[in-house]
């Protein structure tokens, strides 16, 4: 197809958004030489941005070599916690491993710190970063996508890359992607809550710049689908709810309700007393998995990031920028190829979606397909935790009673418990195989 | 900790506001599906209030751009796009 032949274009680029997705396609674009332009709506890049706030960063080092000592990061996450909390009691699965610090696998970052980071390389690699301006709607020739317009202005190129977030208008302009159903989406409600750097490395039992990340299931959502968490970054403490927007809307809760709920729950609150709010705000993210994953190809156009509904909940984790980062990869290869042979219909572009099906981030996505559902099911946040707490009870509750083996006292737990001992056979198989 | 009211909180944000409202609600679809006290509830920075008519007002300054509201709204209540480039809420952290 060479239909641009003749017409101008004003670069051979127009990335939409500078997210983690938009800035590693940008950087990597521009470095192969390519004309860029990176537009972001937000006045700064990163002004719009928010998450949890753990970067599984290694897929960085491929782009930034050096990223977790180069870019601006809080933590080194080196002790993940899995937290089951009820009303009066919790149980966490406590992880703290040096080999998670060297190579760093994980760190705490503030976006709007990030992000600007990111702008930065991009300019550096000669990226033309646009803030401050609001793609709102792309320009169509011959059923293809050949720019991008916003108010008055248009400006001609010969891809553009979708890189706009979870609620992409562009992915959504270009007929890829419908409403989501709000089973696949939800919200997550956040605090960062300033605290003494010497306090956080106490109250975490932390060393230096080693960072923890606590993921807590159970009674921090009054049992709506979703869960809390729980970052330090250096002088500050992410933390908040993810709620799915299906059970938020059913169980008639108040969504800035249960953050607070969660922060204040007995267990949690002795973290952050004395802290300071500094910053309050939410976001949605896709949690359907591979299900929300459709077309990412459209003739002149290609979606990376969470544009493409690329994110992951298993319950331990929250992945999206590293799989942003990852699809970022994959379509700047494909575009650039397809700028080489100057050619910029989906055969080509197509590139993109199979090499991303081939990497980590389709493999990932396929491997967790399940996990969405399994996670819906709400014995996972309501039963199980009082079950494990039922079990520690029965040992270290030494009420002048005889004790009894640990298999006997988990097996009158779990009697109590509204379990059934097929659902507990069901759900350790259908965990082990989700997860 | 005490972490004040919501107001309070997003008191703290920083906003640019020199943008048009990018919210819109029809109030007619709204008391007809009963989408308000839902859009009261669900909203982090609660923007939405029922009045006592039944009508939804609108506080869309205080807006943190989540998109929840979009997403649970039954159809034709909205009217939703991001604020104007440059404008809306800015996050100082994320
Ligand atoms: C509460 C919460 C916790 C999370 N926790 C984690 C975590 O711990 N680890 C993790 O890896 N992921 C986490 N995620 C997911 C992660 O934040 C996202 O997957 C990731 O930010 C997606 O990156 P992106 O670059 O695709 O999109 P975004 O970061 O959303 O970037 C999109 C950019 O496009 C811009 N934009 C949008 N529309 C337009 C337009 N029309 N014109 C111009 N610019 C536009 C936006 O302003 C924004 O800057 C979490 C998400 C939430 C909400
Ligand atoms: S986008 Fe989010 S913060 Fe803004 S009005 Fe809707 S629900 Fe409230």
């Amino acid at each position: 197809m060479t239909a641009n032949a003749g017409s101008e274009v004003d670069f051979d680029v127009v990335v939409v958004g500078a997210g983690v997705a938009g800035c590693v396609s940008a950087f990597q674009l521009a470095t192969a030489g390519r004309s860029v332009l990176l537009v972001e709506r937000g006045p700064e890049p990163g002004s719009k941005a928010l998450s949890g706030g753990v970067f599984y960063c290694r897929v960085m080092e491929q782009v930034f070599p050096g990223f977790a000592e180069r870019a601006p990061v809080e933590r080194v996450i080196t002790r993940n916690c899995l937290s089951f909390l009820n009303p009066d009691s919790f149980v966490n699965i406590d992880y703290g491993d040096q080999r998670l610090s060297s190579p760093v696998n994980a760190v705490s970052v503030l976006r709007a710190k990030l992000e600007a980071w990111l702008a930065e390389q991009c300019e550096t690699a000669r990226a033309v970063v646009m803030p401050g301006f609001r793609v709102d709607r792309l320009l169509l020739e011959d059923g293809r996508v050949c720019g991008i317009g916003a108010g008055e202005d248009e400006l001609r190129c010969k891809v553009v890359v979708a890189a706009d977030g979870v609620n992409s208008f562009v992915a959504r302009d270009a007929g890829l992607r419908t409403k989501d159903p709000a089973n696949q989406l939800a919200v997550g409600v956040k605090s960062v809550i300033g605290l003494d750097r010497g306090v956080i490395e106490e109250r975490f039992n932390l060393e230096g710049d080693q960072g923890a990340a606590y993921a807590v299931v159970g009674d921090c959502t009054k049992g709506v689908g979703g869960g809390g968490f729980m970052y330090t970054n250096l002088e500050s403490v992410s933390i908040g709810v993810v709620l799915r927007l299906d059970d938020l809307a059913k169980r008639g809760e108040v969504a800035s309700d249960l953050h607070d709920r969660f922060l204040g729950h007995r267990f949690i609150a002795p973290f952050l007393k004395g802290g300071e709010l500094l910053e309050y705000g939410a976001h949605l993210v896709a949690e359907g998995g591979q299900a929300m994953v459709r077309d990412l190809v459209k003739p002149g156009l290609v979606v990376v990031g969470e544009a493409a509904g690329l994110a992951l909940n298993t319950g331990l984790t929250v992945r999206g920028m590293d799989l942003a980062a990852g699809s970022a990869i994959a379509a700047a290869r494909a575009v650039d190829a397809a700028l080489e042979a100057d050619d910029f219909s989906p055969g080509v572009l197509k590139e993109y979606e199979s090499s991303l099906r081939a990497g980590f981030v389709g493999r990932d996505m396929e491997t967790f397909r399940a996990a969405p559902a399994f996670l819906e099911g709400t014995r996972m946040f309501n039963d199980y935790g009082p079950l494990l707490a039922d079990v520690f009870h029965g040992v270290y509750n030494l009420d002048l009673e005889p004790r009894r083996h640990l298999a006997r006292t988990a097996w009158d737990a779990f009697k109590t418990s509204p379990l059934k001992l097929s659902d507990l056979v069901q759900d350790g198989w259908k965990a082990l195989r989700a997860l | 900790m005490n972490l004040g009211t919501i107001a309070e909180r997003l008191a703290r944000n920083r906003y640019e506001l020199d943008g048009a409202p990018h919210i819109e609600v029809d109030q007619q679809a709204a008391r007809a599906s009963g989408a308000g006290p839902l859009l009261e509830r669900i909203c982090p920075a609660h923007v939405y209030a029922v009045a006592e008519d039944g009508s939804v007002s609108l506080a869309w300054a205080a807006c943190l751009e989540c998109g929840t509201c979009l997403a649970l709204a039954p159809p034709g209540v909205l009217t939703w796009r991001y604020p104007a480039g440059g404008t809306g809420v800015l996050y100082r952290m994320g």
